[in-house]
């Protein structure tokens, strides 16, 4: 017999519209003058010119105050081929070169990128400019690309900046990060998420005591010992502890505040469950009410397939008999 | 406790807001890097080692956050260690820092944690929904609140105690000029009629969301004896972890928190807490978890922490005051808040808590801090004279 | 100090596991570990782990992994955002203030359930670099682009470094890439990170890796042959690429000559070369001889589950030591961009 295969999701790590980063002096200055079309770097403790610029020496901690501005040409003193930009990272759209570019009048070359249109047109060594974005409003991308200089050719000084910004300094920038994942359940996980589907609740007993864990994470955590044995319990269970919640919004079966968030400890169990309770005024919710689940009319492979617990009619549970989990 | 006798010999933080726009990351770090080193009478060049501690990287959106700062900590061709170890994490940094000189491995060591909070919001942070786990559908609250719940019922406190917890170290802080929040008109009133969040947690019973930064240079006994300011020694360190949850876990008053305690305390020779200490600086993000964790710290019976909370015993001018800084319902850098708890108490022994100072008698004072769901914790008792 | 000494090891990798959870990948290694370590589980001083929560998208890995460590009653118990190797650095720190006389060390991952080369673009500057999103792959091939142009180092050089790593491999079950390979073929293979080959890049690996070490009290009684640790030091660079020689890794250096590496006489180097060329630097760092066998084990190229594979290392040398193969290794970890961080820790026999 051939196992169901493993329940996998996709999962999205992304802060909302991204993170607000404040800058600070070096960083600001940097910023700043990429706004302006200008690079500018920083003298560091042992004489050399740094850019990106920062705060601080890169050796010894010291302070750093004296900003120098550089280029605008440079050198190529390293670089690497992407053949294929990524989406919602890369700003380039067409394949381009990660490089090492040393612009001038600075001792220490800087990450960026290079544009050209295939990666023999790179090589260590050769002269290149900066590219400005058209629209510049602060960002690293301002200096939209190092592009090749052919021999005899000078910078020409950046076009006005066709954003609307202040010629205030640049304090703070926004970064999207987006990270996508595949996330699987694990085996023990997923057999308890697919008995949830057969309208049933099926845990793990530990092997080493009479303890049963639902939901079953696949081991015991007081030993680490794998669990093996399934055992199924009841969907009907004592609330232990609970809280009432007033904030709004959290939870797509409880629209309306107040809501109640319970620890439930399902009959046949002995780790509490974390589920809400309904059927009854948030006020009347208590310490050992017996409930049972409200199972979802579709059922799925999901915690979703038990919406919520309410009253089922039978007499509190006495406080000796959930003591010990509340 | 290590063959090398080791002292605290700087302490430096910022001022904690809820988002510094004037500093980077970097520049936030280094204010309390800069402000210890100063007080130890030191630069980066004299430092062996640092140790940094914060709360999960995707609070600012950078992987492993130390890397990039190495040499904004001065920690360039040094060893750097980054610890994360959830809310307990900055008293475990300090400790890590400390078995470094304890073991006779380093004489001078920097440690830093820090949170910038703004960066994103702890909110998002703490509750990142991850496919096949139960939503925590109510927040760090309602997973607290609950815990809370369960204490009043096997205490049998009345309601308005963690109210009164909540005015206590919020009128400490008006003495703290680095605490985040300074509420002067705060009183029982304006607790209890402050937004019901998650029952029996009011708004006010919660603590905030900051950026600030920790920084603690500890020595060997012969740094501290040639340091320019006073030093607090280092008279035990203990940490405890237990798994999140299994069968009969009692979450109200963790087994670890005991263990570290007793742990702590015998290493310190402390025999009675609530005699043996001029003060303590616990973990108090949620206003009842100071009579919860009077009774796991065993400064009273099981039961009886709330009595001592309603009696004044915790004030700044009880017998044993806890958080005279305002503690982590004044501010709260989370990856800090541990660390700062940490210091807090150092400056109290060094007396350098300046209005917050308390009074001297025994001359020891506990750090705490705890996280993840009432299961990682940490401690340390520091004093103003060397262990024996 | 106290000699210490590791006195066993468990590793399980994958390619790309999709069955297990995080907690079901490492509990059997933690298992075998300490069953491997003679000592009962609660008789283990001191428990750490390295993991990285961006690695498995959410915040607060380290607390799921602990349900895989039988952390009941309460344990001594820390936690690294590093390679475990780190948290075996730590872990021997808390051995030698004479705390405890033994730890469990762990480290996890898995590096493929995400694009992991895209994810630890966020080691860089987050205001000036990360934006830019360049890849650890990108960050190493300029590197490899600076060495090629310093002119000493060709990518037959490399391709050596990789024929070679792979052919190990053969040999490891724990490798997921192997092959018998020379390195003319390599060579016909395409460029796809200029200058580098798809050979010359650690595969992506899921992994877990436990590790028990004690002092010679402890040791002696529940190992036959031990793997003492005579030295151990890690350094870290600056953050800023331009600003380092990449021809050289100048904590790598540092870090050998404190763990006393540079006396040399190593049988066996298990280097965290992540790349070709990171070997090449690595061995000119360490100054190791023609004598020590670079990564018997296939290293990193072979497999490299990201916050495990420092550690596994040196599980490594360890193995041959404890088998009776060879008596004196050097491991080395490494994170952060173009060889940032390094750890050096020379291992004995008797």
């Amino acid at each position: 017999m051939t196992s169901p295969p493993p329940l996998i999701e996709q999962h999205v790590l992304e802060y909302p519209g991204g993170y607000t980063r404040s800058v600070g002096t070096a960083v600001s200055r940097y910023l700043t003058g990429l706004r302006d079309g200008v690079i500018v770097g920083v003298r560091i403790g042992d004489g050399r010119v740094m850019v990106p610029p920062t705060e601080y020496d890169p050796e010894t901690g010291a302070a750093l105050d004296e900003y120098v501005e550089v280029g605008p040409a440079g050198t190529v003193v390293a670089w690497t081929w992407v053949s294929e930009p990524r989406s919602g990272k890369h700003h380039l759209t067409k394949p381009f070169a990660f490089a090492l570019v040393r612009p001038d009048g600075a001792d220490v070359p800087m990450v960026h990128v290079v544009d050209v249109a295939a990666a023999d047109e790179m090589a260590v060594g050769m002269r290149v400019m900066p590219r400005w974005a058209s629209e510049r409003v602060g960002y690293v991308t301002d200096l939209d690309a190092w592009v090749p200089i052919s021999d005899g050719e000078t910078p020409s000084a950046a076009a006005v900046n066709t954003a609307e910004v202040s010629g205030e300094p640049v304090t703070g920038i926004t970064v999207p990060i987006r990270l996508e994942y595949e996330i699987n359940a694990g085996r023990a996980p997923s057999k308890y998420l697919r008995s949830l589907a057969e309208h049933k609740i099926i845990g793990q007993r530990a092997v080493d005591s009479d303890k049963v864990y639902v939901p079953p994470r696949g081991s015991d955590p007081t030993t680490g010992a794998p669990t093996t044995i399934e055992v199924e319990v009841s969907d009907v269970g004592t609330v232990t502890t609970f809280c009432v919640v007033n904030l709004p919004g959290l939870s797509e079966f409880a629209p309306e505040v107040p809501f109640v968030c319970a620890q439930i400890l399902l009959d046949g169990s002995n780790t509490p469950w974390f589920g809400l309770v309904q059927g009854l005024p948030a006020d009347e919710v208590r310490m050992g009410l017996r409930v049972q689940a409200v199972w979802a009319d579709v059922l799925v492979p999901d915690a979703r397939s038990i919406k919520w617990f309410e009253p089922n009619g039978e007499p509190d549970a006495p406080y000796d008999t959930y003591r010990e989990y509340a | 406790m290590g063959a090398v006798r080791t002292a605290v010999v700087g302490v430096g933080q910022t001022r904690h807001v809820s988002a510094r726009h004037d500093v980077s990351i970097a520049g936030l770090v280094r204010e309390a890097a800069l402000e210890a080193l100063e007080d130890a009478g030191m630069d980066f060049g004299d430092i062996d080692a640092v140790v940094v501690g914060k709360a999960p990287d995707t609070f600012e959106g950078v992987l492993m956050p130390e890397l990039y700062l190495a040499d904004a900590l001065g920690a360039v061709g040094k060893p750097l260690l980054r610890v994360h170890t959830a809310g307990s994490v900055g008293g475990s940094t300090a400790i890590v820092a400390a078995k470094l000189v304890m073991a006779g491995i380093h004489k001078r060591v920097l440690t830093v944690s820090f949170e910038k909070q703004s960066e994103s919001n702890a909110t998002w942070g703490l509750s990142v929904s991850m496919p096949f786990t139960a939503p925590l559908v109510a927040g760090a609250g309602g997973y607290f609140a609950p815990l809370i719940r369960a204490y009043i019922a096997r205490s049998g406190a009345p309601r308005h105690i963690g109210h009164l917890v909540a005015v206590k170290d919020r009128r400490a802080a008006l003495r703290n000029p680095k605490a985040h929040l300074h509420l002067p008109d705060i009183d029982l009133k304006t607790v209890e009629e402050s937004f019901l969040l998650w029952d029996p947690l009011r708004y006010l019973d919660t603590c905030p969301s900051s950026d600030g930064a920790m920084a603690l240079v500890i020595g060997a006994e012969d740094v501290a004896d040639a340091a320019p300011g006073p030093a607090a020694w280092v008279h035990g360190t203990a940490m405890r972890s237990e798994p999140t949850m299994f069968a009969g876990r009692d979450q109200v008053n963790p087994q670890a928190g005991r263990d570290c305690a007793a742990d702590v305390y015998a290493q310190a020779g402390i025999t009675n807490p609530r005699e043996d200490f001029d003060c303590a600086e616990v973990y108090v993000p949620f206003s009842w978890y100071e009579p919860m964790w009077l009774e796991n710290l065993g400064f009273c019976a099981e039961g009886d922490g709330w009595k001592l909370t309603e009696a004044g015993v915790t004030a700044p001018d009880g017998d044993i005051p806890w958080n005279p800084s305002g503690g982590v319902l004044s501010s709260n850098p989370i990856g800090a808040s541990g660390m700062i708890r940490f210091g807090e108490a150092a400056q109290q022994v060094r007396e350098r808590a300046g209005d917050y100072q308390v009074p001297l008698k025994t001359g020891l004072a506990l750090g705490h801090a705890y996280g993840g769901g009432s299961q990682f914790f940490s401690m340390w008792v520091v004093g103003n004279r060397k262990p024996e | 100090m106290r000699d210490v000494a590791v006195i066993s090891f468990a590793q399980e990798t994958a390619v790309k596991d999709r069955e297990r959870n995080e907690v079901e990948f490492i509990s059997p290694v933690v298992r075998d570990a300490v069953a491997g370590s003679g000592i009962a589980r609660h008789d283990i001083g001191f428990t750490i782990s390295g993991s990285c929560d961006y690695l498995s998208g959410g915040p607060f890995t380290f607390v799921q992994g602990l349900d895989a460590a039988g952390a009941w009653p309460p344990v001594k118990e820390s936690h690294v955002e590093m390679d475990a190797a780190w948290a075996l650095y730590e872990a021997w720190v808390a051995i030698q203030t004479g705390d405890v006389d033994s730890a469990l060390i762990y480290g996890f991952g898995k590096s493929s359930l995400t694009d992991i080369h895209e994810v630890i673009t966020l080691q860089t500057d987050p205001y000036t670099v990360a934006p830019l999103w360049p890849s650890m792959v990108d960050l190493a091939a300029l590197q490899a682009s600076a060495l090629f142009a310093e002119g000493d180092v060709t990518e037959r050089d490399l391709a050596e470094v990789a024929a070679r790593s792979r052919r190990d491999a053969c040999a490891n079950p724990f490798a997921v890439v192997s092959e018998e390979v020379d390195a003319d073929t390599l060579l016909g293979r395409p460029v796809t990170h200029a200058p580098l080959r798809d050979s010359d890049i650690a595969p992506v690996t899921d992994g877990a890796a436990a590790i028990v070490i004690a002092a010679a009290e402890v040791a002696h009684d529940v190992c036959a042959r031990p793997a003492w640790i005579r030295g151990i030091d890690h350094r870290v660079d600056a953050p800023h690429i331009g600003v380092r020689d990449l021809t050289t890794s100048a904590s790598t250096r540092r870090a050998g000559e404190e763990a006393g590496a540079l006396q040399g006489g190593f049988d066996v180097a298990e280097l965290h070369a992540q790349f070709s060329h990171d070997e090449l630097l690595l061995r000119a760092a360490l100054g190791l001889s023609a004598e020590t066998a670079i990564n018997p084990s296939g290293g990193a190229l072979g497999a490299n589950p990201l916050m495990a594979s420092g550690l596994i290392r040196i599980g490594e040398v360890f193995r041959r030591i404890n088998a009776g193969e060879i008596g004196r290794g050097l491991a080395h970890a490494t994170q952060g961009p173009c060889l940032q961080q390094n750890l050096v820790c020379i291992l004995e026999g008797e």
